[in-house]
């Protein structure tokens, strides 16, 4: 996992509401054993024609979102299945960040633990991005805001040990492993 | 002494480290339960650091997601037809081989839906913790479990320490009183709460379902109800246990027996919200008022009666788009709708009570022409019950398809697939696009209302059937 410090990038704007992760990728594509190269599956149905053509007016077709590494979403993204395999076609597509006023409980947590930095903020900072596709912004994670084009300073939530090991590229695995000593105490106790 | 809620109770029992600012709380898992999609990748991360599953005897692995339930690819020795399926499926048997973990594999006769399994072998309990990787692990709350989906990554976590790092959710109280009309079940009362708070009313919680209502329902009710808490997006719903939970367990094979088992049940009977206790929020629901209920667009929040009508939402984008996908009008009438395909399973509406209801729609009728009506039993168990019972008997007299245990139709990743443009009356838990295959449009429903429908050809309210 690579550390994250700031993210500057332009953004690219979904503004539905409730993308669930069947949309992000479908479950036809989980029949992987690997994590690797999911990103040609990403919102397949939605980008891909039938015949498996890219649909020209979907945004993430479009020439200006080439290259983008933040993911504006309308309200409540990546509810529904628990599949790691959302992140990781984000994440493989090239998006490092993904902002909306409410991101789903165990898809906030499986971007956390890949890379992805989940952003929440409010809804008049929100509806400034939805409303400017392509704005050019900064996601500062030590310092916890978001930088608009216009300078203003968005704080945003990150609980404090997701963002140490996000900033660190290390995942939670150590940190429970070095606790194995009290998991063992517990076993005995409750045994 | 604070009075404390269901869920505080399992909580504080499973701490092992307090959370801290600085770091989430080390919660112990007692029973992890592993299935063939979401666990491969975990296994390789455990390979890759030459960590051992800590627990195996805590680990309950079966296979259901990307499965078939096609006998002849069972037990007739057709190959599995889709071959990333069939890797899939080799994979969970390799690594089960390598790290020691009791496989409930293809041809066994305990396997069935990862969700339907646990509570049916007697591995889930009141006052456990349960994790799997699958959203709807939420299903086995209503022993009084604490149960929540994860991720793969937390999945091969759990396999190396037992224990995952979590904040502690909010509590959310679902407060169900009076009692549901005869004909409407639970899946009628949970779609009715999902439109009630939202699909994203739950977020951040953990639900505790409440009330005269509820402590009515049988386990497999309870269970359906559970199971769509993330639906609602809270991880995890519970019901506090009591004798119906009692009743169910004793002498299932994984619970405890004998002199265990009254202790068992003395501890269990403690886990209840003690009086005076505070939720975060609470939500009153009245089940009197709840009818058939059937989904009209892309998420299980877009819910109305079956006597109901489409609302008009003229002007908002998402609600347009829905509807342009569900091929359906703002205040089109439910009832009537012409129907293609008729799905009864999944983990929330597979178990023996809900095959028991279509049967009885079904029996001395036909599905009607040109529906294609699939039933799946939520595992081999329930198959080999509904055959005994005479079950089996109606739904193929009726026309029906009768298949293997597996997750099927729920979800487009083991070759049952409803086809583009069609309607399928189903009684699993997501309606979103492409869910159960590509331009598929779901309409999600009771067991009751699925048979009654698959009869009429149309979009059917079951209480004719029924009285």
């Amino acid at each position: 996992m690579d550390p994250i410090t700031v993210i500057q990038s332009r953004t690219v704007v979904m503004p539905s509401s409730n993308i669930d992760t069947d949309q992000i990728i479908p479950a036809r594509f989980l029949t992987t054993t690997t994590r690797e190269g999911l990103g040609v599956a990403l919102f397949a149905d939605w980008r891909y024609d039938s015949t498996g053509q890219p649909r020209p007016d979907f945004v993430l077709n479009l020439p200006e979102a080439q290259g983008c590494q933040v993911l504006v979403a309308g309200h409540n993204i990546g509810c529904g299945s628990s599949r790691e395999h959302a992140p990781w076609a984000l994440l493989d597509h090239g998006f490092r960040a993904v902002i909306s006023t409410e991101i789903a409980d165990i898809f906030r947590s499986n971007s956390l633990k890949n890379g992805l930095l989940p952003v929440i903020v409010d809804e008049v900072t929100h509806a400034w991005l939805v409303a400017n596709p392509g704005a050019e912004i900064e996601i500062d994670l030590p310092a916890g805001v978001l930088r608009l084009p216009d300078g203003r300073e968005v704080p945003f939530p990150i609980e404090a040990f997701a963002r140490y090991c996000l900033m660190h590229g290390v995942d939670e695995l150590g940190y429970l492993l070095g606790r194995a000593d009290d998991i063992a105490a517990y076993e005995g106790r409750v045994a | 002494m604070t009075a404390k809620t269901l869920f505080d109770k399992v909580w504080e029992r499973h701490v092992v480290v307090p959370e801290t600012a600085e770091t989430p709380a080390v919660l112990y898992i007692d029973l992890h339960l592993v299935h063939e999609v979401t666990s491969p990748q975990a296994f390789s991360v455990l390979r890759s650091r030459g960590l051992p599953v800590r627990r195996p005897d805590r680990t309950l692995v079966t296979m259901d997601h990307s499965t078939p339930t096609d006998s002849a690819q069972l037990f007739g020795g057709v190959p599995i037809a889709i071959e990333s399926a069939a890797r899939q499926i080799r994979a969970l048997e390799q690594n089960c081989a390598e790290f020691g973990l009791e496989l409930i594999g293809l041809r066994d006769a305990r396997r069935g839906i990862v969700h339907v399994i646990g509570p049916e072998l007697g591995a889930t309990q009141p006052g456990k913790t349960i994790v799997c990787g699958d959203s709807h692990t939420s299903t086995h709350g209503a022993f009084g479990a604490l149960a929540f989906g994860i991720g793969t990554t937390e999945v091969g976590y759990v396999l190396a320490t037992q224990c995952l790092l979590q904040r502690k959710p909010r509590a959310l109280a679902i407060e169900v009183t009076n009692q549901l009309a005869p004909g409407v079940s639970a899946k009628d009362l949970v779609l009715s709460i999902i439109g009630q708070i939202g699909v994203h009313g739950g977020t951040g919680h953990v639900i505790e379902y409440r009330g005269p209502a509820i402590e009515a329902l049988s386990m497999d009710g309870r269970m359906t109800i559970c199971n769509m808490s993330i639906e609602a997006g809270a991880r995890a719903g519970m019901v506090a246990p009591d004798q119906t939970t009692f009743d169910y367990l004793r002498g299932r094979p994984r619970a405890p027996q004998g002199e265990a088992w009254e202790r068992a049940v003395t501890g269990w009977r403690e886990l209840h919200t003690d009086d005076g206790a505070v939720f975060d929020k609470v939500v009153h629901v009245d089940a009197a008022s709840v009818e058939p209920m059937v989904t009209y667009g892309t998420n299980p929040g877009m819910v109305a009666p079956v006597s109901g009508r489409v609302p008009e939402r003229r002007g908002d984008a998402v609600f347009e788009r829905s509807l342009q996908y569900m091929g359906l009008a703002h205040g089109e009438r439910l009832a009537d709708k012409p129907v293609q395909v008729v799905f009864v399973g999944s983990c929330t509406n597979a178990r023996l009570s809900d095959l028991e209801i279509a049967a009885r729609v079904l029996a001395g009728r036909k599905v009607a022409p040109g529906v294609r009506m699939l039933v799946v039993p939520g595992s081999q168990q329930i198959k080999l019950e509904a055959e005994s019972r005479g079950l089996a008997k109606a739904f193929i007299d009726a026309g029906a398809e009768w298949r293997e245990s597996g997750c099927s139709m729920c979800l487009g990743m083991n070759g049952d697939l409803v086809g583009k443009d069609q309607y399928c009356v189903s009684t699993s838990n997501r309606n979103f696009e492409g869910r159960q295959g590509i331009g598929a449009r779901t309409l999600l429903a009771s067991p009751a209302t699925a048979a009654a429908s698959a009869v009429r050809g149309r979009v059917t309210d079951p209480r004719e059937f029924l009285n």
